[in-house]
């Protein structure tokens, strides 16, 4: 079928209505929403993101993975809270529920911390999806549960992401909220221990959202990028520069929040009950 | 020989693992939120029809496998082997036991078979999806008694037993289907 002849006139209503409800629901949180540059010199450390690059007046440029760094500068410079929906693109990422270009909402709560933002989460799924509070479980007991050992006793991640992606994700019914993920998977999370702050939303088994209380401490990030960097050249991954715009604003200060990403393709194709992301978007790439 | 990185798999693809040739069934692309992507593959091995699943990290590589399938009619059993021949080169081929598999009940001389050849070699047999074959043995058929309720097993002339309505008759020809081996209807002669 021809990719013109794909859109639909329902889709689109659906789709318009979902994010108007978005919109809603953090004006009413006195939360401001911002655009920020989709290119920009730098990208991520990220060892398994790959950004899509292109050549602008003879230098290279990135367009993001996500708004996060771009957001937190603005935070750093006293916006407040704060959310966007934008575009982002991620390079070799495509599947039933993967395009490499993507629509993610990102949003920042100043003053908020780990439980604070799981609760507004479950809120906003509620407000726009209408559905009944999620079920929430650490990713201890998920693994205890359905794989039969204790994942913070394991330093493979790699292992332990085959073994959620087969033993736990099938089991997740309706909307589950995950929480304390293992500190080798925080990235930017603050860390406590064995566990970081961080946690993610399953809509029957399918990844929508991830969200941290922030790392603050520059030092602390400088060490987690340089560790990054130090993976991809063992697996023999391109080296991306650390975004130094990123660490001077962090030098500044970033204020204390907590923050979260969200998938809206896969939010619309939860609303719609479809089963592949391409049949969430009115146009696909290719 | 080509090859095929986890970005390109898809069903019906063919790639070479553990030294046997396989085909892709299903393919999902797996990245975790903050982890490392992975391919979760369901693959048919082609020699021994088994069926497998594996996980392989994104962006391994991996031969392809020489396998192509080809219509040929099969001609008869000399007692250990079964000979096909493909009808546009009239080349004879032999089939042994274990690349026969399955297909061994239901097949009829004359009949078009899919051989899969793997580097020239056929690796395996897939009969028509219908095939027509002649009852040898079972119950006589209660006459009149169409309900299709019940049945009883039936020997048909390939050795292959299929359950039949209780009116078929030992000595009629009936239409089989070979993917799931069930009665379908009569067939007049």
């Amino acid at each position: 079928m021809s990719h013109a002849l794909k859109s639909n006139i329902g889709l689109l209503a659906e789709r318009a209505k979902i994010l108007h409800k978005i919109r809603q629901f953090f004006s009413e949180q006195n939360t401001l929403e911002v655009e920020t540059p989709l290119l920009a010199s730098a990208s991520i450390t990220d060892p398994y993101l790959n950004p899509l690059s292109l050549i602008y007046d003879k230098q290279t440029y990135y367009l993001q993975t996500s708004p996060e760094y771009a957001m937190k500068r603005l935070l750093c410079a006293g916006s407040g809270s704060i959310y966007q929906i934008c575009k982002a693109f991620r390079n070799d990422e495509k599947g039933r529920i993967h395009e490499p270009e993507f629509t993610m909402l990102e949003w920042y709560m100043v003053d908020f911390n780990y439980e604070d933002i799981i609760n507004q989460t479950d809120q906003l799924l509620r407000y726009v999806l209408g559905c009944k509070p999620a079920q929430r479980f650490s990713y201890q007991e998920l693994f205890i549960k359905y794989a039969g050992f204790d994942p913070l006793e394991i330093s493979d991640d790699y292992l332990l992401d085959v073994t959620f992606n087969s033993k736990i994700e099938p089991n997740l019914d309706g909307v589950v909220i995950v929480y304390d993920y293992p500190a080798s998977q925080a990235a930017l999370s603050k860390s406590r221990g064995k566990v970081c702050d961080r946690f993610e939303v399953y809509i029957n088994g399918i990844e929508l959202a991830n969200g941290y209380h922030e790392l603050t401490d520059p030092k602390e990030h400088r060490i987690r990028f340089e560790n990054d960097l130090k993976k991809r050249k063992e697996l023999g991954y391109p080296l991306l520069p650390i975004d130094e715009n990123f660490m001077s604003a962090l030098e500044v200060g970033l204020p204390d929040c907590a923050g979260v990403a969200l998938g809206v393709d896969r939010l619309v194709m939860a609303a719609l009950k479809k089963n592949q992301i391409s049949d969430a978007v009115a146009l696909v790439v290719t | 020989m080509s090859v095929y990185s986890t970005n390109e798999f898809k069903a019906g693809v063919k790639i070479m693992l553990d030294g046997d040739p396989c085909n892709i069934i299903e393919n999902e692309f797996v990245k975790p939120g903050k982890g490392q992507a992975f391919n979760r593959v369901r693959l048919r091995n082609l020699k021994t029809g088994r069926v497998l699943e594996r996980t392989f990290k994104s962006g391994e590589t991996f031969e392809g496998a020489d396998v192509t399938d080809a219509n040929m009619q099969y001609l008869y059993f000399d007692g250990e082997h079964w000979h096909f021949m493909q009808p546009e080169s009239f080349e004879q081929y032999t089939v042994g036991e274990a690349a026969l598999g399955d297909a061994k009940i239901w097949l009829k001389e004359q009949d078009t078979c899919i051989v899969t050849l793997y580097n020239g070699q056929p690796i395996g047999v897939t009969p028509p999806n219908f095939v027509v074959l002649k009852i040898t043995e079972t119950d006589p058929g209660i006459r009149g008694d169409t309900s299709g309720g019940g049945g009883k097993p039936a020997t048909l002339e390939t050795g292959a037993v299929v359950r039949v309505p209780l009116f078929v008759q030992p000595g009629e020809l009936i239409k089989v289907d070979t993917r799931t081996g069930e009665y379908v209807s009569r067939v007049k002669e």
